[in-house]
């Protein structure tokens, strides 16, 4: 396939705009304006929308194939709920910071606020906010509140540590050491989740937050978890609730009653909205009473006549996180997807995705090691032990099930299973969808005993062969080829 | 010279009060081609088993740990620019810093190459 640049043909165009018959505004400074040419492809508008057209049928998305990536929630996001953001296309997030302008935005206010106490009451927070724009800023934005927690009760420069098990997301850590905390990283027992003698011995008053994902990256439900936050509480350390999971346990869980403070939650993972290049993400965070005070502002409240208004003047806040109120588009399409769905619809969502990723477990069990063999949540850890045996790699069974047309599951993480591979089939996925995952994946197995070399040459039938990763990431060089 | 290593796969050369340090030849393997070194900064005061730089490759970044307390006296640069030296000869050329050693002693709480060997049978 050719560039576009490659299609250019001088002085073919798309558009044709007539001769200016106004006076030209005053011209810019010369320093400002270009000594040369754009170096823009001419092309003409069919020529660009066949070469745009063509490009994306080469995408991958759970649009068109199934899309087990471990961790991420790759479930289908209805079309529907398209719509219901473009309800809100119309107006303009500046309107409600204008003075009296909540007054005109009741709607919208109403959306975000109630968008907040529909994530408060399926976590067991007590307040939520939308802003942060992704799992990640909502971690930052989780653990800033954290500091600013400690901070208030004079208690900044004692507490150092932030605690986190060995199978974290490296966001975790990443985000507590970007606040300033140090990191005390605890291993995992051969029951599969954070080892808990030895996390006593890492608790002291010093630690300001224990971090978690629960169920964990390998896909288990941390039976100590309330004894953990139990511990964690009497050091004053507060527990934070990574949300990257929380379409294991709606309905059946909530967070806070588990003794978190804390959670940040990916919308566009669990709330069947876009993510990675299909849009923007979410990351609401919520709170327990004690962390209100310092929420991202401008603050949506509710005064005793039902009416919402901004509280934009709180002392103790960290502060705004976000231009406007966050991707608002985003989080339409969650209040969309919890509404249609409902309470009932919610907890069906996770025993459906617990039920498939077991279902994947069990099928596939005898074919490839499991190092944890006990009942998982909504994703599943194998590891590719077997397979190395003849010589074959996680990564050489990923490009093999690329050219049967599925996206692979999540490999090499979590890190501390050997050549892991991480599988999430999300409830959107049928029963014969995963049967026929399910053998191609045997089929794989079967091939790296028979042909390995057919898994080293994988893929096959796709634009490109396999890249070169090793000499991508040693030679960080990109420019222009053109 | 005598070789010593961590549970976490890093060796120490240990010459006078001088120690030379990297990761073992099993460490570099299983991390697969290596991508990127982050080295100490010379000067920097490290605590055995304390963080003394990082390590990454195609399937993971990992930290590297001091096995001894001291105080790094030299680093080797060329691991920035040439990384993929880690996995031709992780035990010898590939070493990443040297360190002025406070406390010999700390030297029991690490393996000797035979016994380095029978723990790399355990795992």
């Amino acid at each position: 396939m050719q560039l576009i640049y490659e299609q250019s043909t001088p002085g073919r165009r798309g558009v044709k705009l007539p001769k200016t018959d106004v006076p030209a505004a005053s011209a810019l400074p010369e320093s400002l304006l270009r000594k040369e040419r754009a170096g823009l492809a001419e092309v003409s508008e069919l020529d660009l929308v066949r070469h745009f057209t063509n490009l994306s049928r080469r995408n991958f998305s759970v649009d068109t194939n199934f899309y087990p990536l471990g961790s991420c929630t790759m479930k289908y996001n209805a079309k529907v709920l398209e719509n219901a953001a473009a309800l809100f296309a119309p107006f303009h997030p500046m309107t409600a910071l204008l003075p009296g302008g909540e007054e005109f935005c009741q709607g919208t206010l109403g959306m975000l606020y109630d968008l907040g106490q529909l994530l408060a009451d399926i976590t067991g927070m007590d307040e939520v906010t939308t802003q942060p724009l992704a799992g990640a800023h909502g971690e930052m934005t989780g653990i800033m509140l954290v500091a600013a927690y400690h901070a208030a009760k004079g208690n900044k420069a004692k507490k150092k540590y932030v605690v986190v098990p060995d199978s974290s997301h490296g966001t975790n850590p990443a985000s507590a050491a970007i606040a300033g905390y140090e990191i005390i990283t605890v291993p995992t027992a051969p029951y599969g989740d954070m080892d808990l003698e030895l996390f006593k011995k890492a608790m002291s008053d010093e630690v300001a937050a224990v971090m978690m994902t629960c169920p964990n990256t390998l896909g288990l439900f941390n039976p100590h978890i309330k004894e953990i936050s139990d511990i964690a509480h009497s050091f004053d350390a507060l527990m934070y609730y990574d949300g990257a999971n929380l379409n294991a346990i709606m309905g059946k869980v909530k967070p806070g009653d588990i003794g978190f403070d804390v959670i940040h939650v990916n919308l566009h993972k669990t709330f069947g909205t876009p993510h990675g290049g299909g849009g923007p993400g979410s990351g609401p965070v919520g709170v327990k009473k004690a962390l209100i005070p310092f929420l991202p502002q401008p603050r949506i409240v509710m005064d005793s006549a039902g009416k919402l208004l901004l509280e934009t003047a709180n002392p103790g806040t960290i502060g705004r996180t976000a231009n406007f109120f966050g991707n608002f588009g985003v989080m339409a399409k969650a209040y969309a997807y919890i509404i249609m769905l409902g309470r009932e619809g919610l907890i069906q969502v996770s025993e459906q995705a617990v039920l498939n990723a077991n279902y994947i477990k069990e099928k596939l069990k005898g074919h490839y090691d499991l190092p944890y063999d006990m009942t998982c949540m909504h994703e599943v850890v194998f590891s590719a032990s077997k397979q190395l045996e003849h010589g074959v790699h996680a990564i050489d069974i990923a490009k093999f099930l690329i050219d049967r047309g599925y996206h692979p599951p999540t490999v090499y993480f979590p890190m501390i299973v050997k050549e892991a591979i991480m599988i999430e089939p999300t409830e959107t996925e049928s029963k014969a969808t995963m049967d026929a995952f399910i053998e191609v994946m045997i089929e794989a197995a079967q091939t790296a005993e028979s042909n390995p070399q057919a898994l080293h040459d994988a893929p096959l039938t796709m634009p490109i062969s396999r890249l070169d990763e090793t000499k991508a990431a040693r030679e960080q060089n990109v420019c222009c080829a053109w | 010279m005598s070789m010593y290593f961590t549970k976490e796969h890093e060796w120490v050369k240990v010459a006078g009060t001088t120690g030379t340090v990297g990761i073992s030849d099993h460490a570099a393997h299983e991390l697969g081609d290596i991508t990127f070194v982050e080295l100490p900064k010379i000067g920097a005061v490290v605590k055995q088993f304390g963080e003394l730089g990082s390590i990454e490759s195609v399937k993971a970044a990992s930290d590297i740990f001091s096995p001894l307390s001291g105080t790094v006296i030299k680093v080797n640069d060329a691991l920035e620019i040439a990384p993929e030296v880690v996995n031709e000869s992780a035990e010898d050329a590939a070493w990443m810093a040297q360190i002025e050693i406070t406390d010999e002693a700390e030297l029991k709480n690490l393996m000797t190459q035979e016994q380095y060997n029978d723990y790399l049978k355990t795992l």
